[in-house]
């Protein structure tokens, strides 16, 4: 590959596509990992956020809320990863709009980096986040009796559908972010999409419970087909009868269209807009 | 490295346009745009808030997509090539580009990576760049507990990591007070003495003729005037002389004692009694007036001598002040 030496005789190598394309996104994902160590507010979130809703649901809605076939904390667990995660993915949006607004988008934009590596590194760090996430709930649920009822590998697996589908709602939401620019903005409006698909699901009580046009809705959101497909492999179903639509029947396979879906048209949507923002 | 003559412009733009919509209709942010900075010297883009210079240098800088027109920068084009383009320049930002819960070191660090300088000739160039920039103390402290010259002088220190050849500073001390000012063009005027080819944009006269060897007059997206800062100065008058005075009936005959002495007409200013004259030679222009005033027996509250700024620049110039948004004052101007 070509090796430009600069007027003053430091060499800027040029590497091959795919290791800038790593290396420039390991950059970034570093940048993000030092700014949520020195972020106490982050942390916090991360780490109190899932204690607090287990606690919560598992002990002032547990008494009340009925799930046949077994008790209401196995049932709960799946529900609170999903709703978790996706609550996680949502820090993309807000952190393209804050770095945006504070011009060091347009520092990395006049390097010589990949174009993605930005969101990828942005992305990363919501995956690292929710990672500790789900430690933190496996531990408090494991405290309040929830039990996995599955084997050591469909349990990975339910994690691994959590952190993927996370992964690609995050550069949905990293496209939002640098769409709609305002960091407070951007935390407003996605609290308006994420009550709704998060609480209008299975994630809290049985769809069947719900009133016609909310529990058609649950049927076919694609949170509650998380929420299943988690469930599954956890061993945590009761006895109740798995809704009849597509989505919740084939609850791991529409995790994994939607996930790739989700990356295959905003990850290119969200390089394309990167490569043309610039502050202000 | 490149052997281009002297005088083979090193950045260059011609017929830059950039139209950009707004609730009021569109705004030409750019309207014909031609720059031309030869190697290893400074040019200066001069003109009021909204006249185009940061739109000028985002062009340049690969920032964004002009409308039309073409800009190349080392001989490599801008629109068709901006990856190459990003490996020869450097640039600071009107609002410093760094981040703020990494330290000093880490910021340039990483922007070393970015790049792509090996891992340990990124951390060595962060501390020399550091200490270049008298942030020793800070540089393991985050961005958040600098002040804003600091900061600036961080985001200075992130456009020189890779030692570029063509540096872009969009106005480079606003918002400074004017000991760092000071500072910060000194160590600007060191990177230049090295042989770094300069366009930077500015709204203050004096820092243009600090620092530029050529000015570029801007407003409304296009160059109104060009020249050397003397070339400029001869333009518009070096100094200004102003009088206020004690009675508005001497007005008429101040104003054509001012006229004799001026190189340009002389104007009133709102309360009828200040006048103001461009000179060329301002000690010795003043000490003339006061004393044909002296031997009209006008009365005078005061008198004085001052550099001009981008408001004398523009008002000779365009015939309205830089300040776009102030109505009564370009009443008062022409009255």
């Amino acid at each position: 590959m070509s090796a430009a030496v600069s007027a003053t005789g430091i060499r800027t190598g040029t590497p091959s596509l795919p290791a800038r394309w790593a290396g420039d996104g390991w950059t970034v994902t570093k940048r993000n990992l030092i700014k949520i160590k020195r972020s106490p507010d982050m942390i916090i979130f991360a780490v109190l956020q899932p204690i607090m809703f287990v606690l919560l649901f598992s002990q002032v809605y547990g008494g009340s809320i009925a799930v046949a076939g077994t008790d209401y904390t196995q049932f709960l667990m799946a529900g609170i990863f999903a709703q978790t995660v996706v609550f996680g993915s949502t820090f993309s949006g807000s952190a393209m709009a804050q770095d945006l607004k504070e011009g060091i988008i347009d520092r990395f934009r006049t390097l010589p980096m990949s174009p993605s590596a930005v969101l990828i590194g942005r992305t990363n760090a919501d995956l690292a986040l929710n990672g500790i996430s789900m430690l933190i709930m496996m531990g408090t649920g494991l405290l309040v009796g929830w039990r996995v009822n599955s084997t050591p590998g469909r349990f990975l697996a339910a994690l691994a559908l959590l952190l993927l589908f996370s992964y690609a709602f995050s550069w949905v939401m990293a496209l939002l972010g640098m769409t709609v620019r305002s960091p407070e903005t951007i935390n407003n409006a996605s609290f308006m999409i994420l009550f709704p698909i998060t609480f209008i699901s299975n994630a809290f009580v049985q769809s069947s419970n719900l009133p016609g046009p909310l529990q058609t809705f649950a049927d076919w959101n694609p949170v509650s087909a998380l929420v299943q497909a988690v469930r599954e492999l956890f061993g945590n179903l009761g006895s109740a009868p798995v809704p009849d639509t597509w989505p919740m029947q084939n609850a791991v396979a529409t995790v994994l269209i939607g996930s790739a879906v989700m990356l295959v048209v905003f990850v290119p949507l969200a390089v394309r807009k990167f490569e043309s923002i610039s502050s202000r | 490295m490149s052997f281009s003559p002297q005088s083979a412009p090193l950045i260059s733009a011609e017929g830059l346009t950039k139209v950009y919509s707004s609730k009021s209709g569109p705004v030409h942010a750019l309207d014909g745009l031609d720059i031309a900075v030869p190697e290893g010297t400074v040019t200066a883009l001069l003109g009021p808030n909204g006249a185009g210079k940061t739109t000028a240098v985002k062009v340049l800088t690969t920032l964004i997509r002009p409308d039309s027109g073409t800009a190349v920068i080392d001989g490599i084009n801008v629109l068709t090539d901006p990856k190459a383009v990003r490996r020869v320049i450097g640039v600071s930002g009107q609002y410093s580009a760094v981040d703020e819960n990494l330290t000093g070191i880490e910021n340039l660090d990483m922007v070393g990576h970015l790049y792509h300088l090996p891992a340990r000739r990124a951390k060595e160039r962060a501390i020399e760049l550091i200490d270049m920039f008298e942030l020793s103390d800070a540089g393991n402290r985050p961005v958040k507990g600098y002040s804003g010259g600091m900061r600036r002088r961080l985001d200075l220190a992130g456009a020189l990591v890779n030692q570029p050849r063509v540096l872009f500073l969009d106005e480079p001390t606003t918002g400074l007070d004017p000991r760092s000012r000071i500072a910060l063009w000194g160590v600007i005027t060191d990177l230049v003495a090295r042989g770094t080819t300069l366009l930077l944009t500015t709204q203050y006269l004096e820092e243009a003729d600090q620092l530029a060897d050529k000015v570029a007059v801007i407003d409304e997206g296009k160059v109104i005037a060009e020249g050397t800062s003397d070339d400029l100065k001869a333009q518009i008058g070096g100094h200004r002389v102003a009088v206020a005075l004690h009675r508005q009936e001497d007005a008429d005959e101040a104003l054509s004692i001012l006229g004799r002495h001026g190189s340009g007409d002389p104007h009133v200013s709102g309360d009828g009694r200040t006048l103001e004259v461009a000179v060329v030679d301002g000690p010795a222009a003043l000490q003339r007036i006061l004393s044909e005033l002296e031997a009209g027996s006008i009365e005078l509250h005061d008198a004085g001598i001052r550099r001009p700024t981008l408001d004398d620049v523009f008002l000779q110039l365009t015939g309205k002040p830089a300040e776009e948004d102030s109505e009564t004052e370009k009443e008062e101007a022409h009255r």
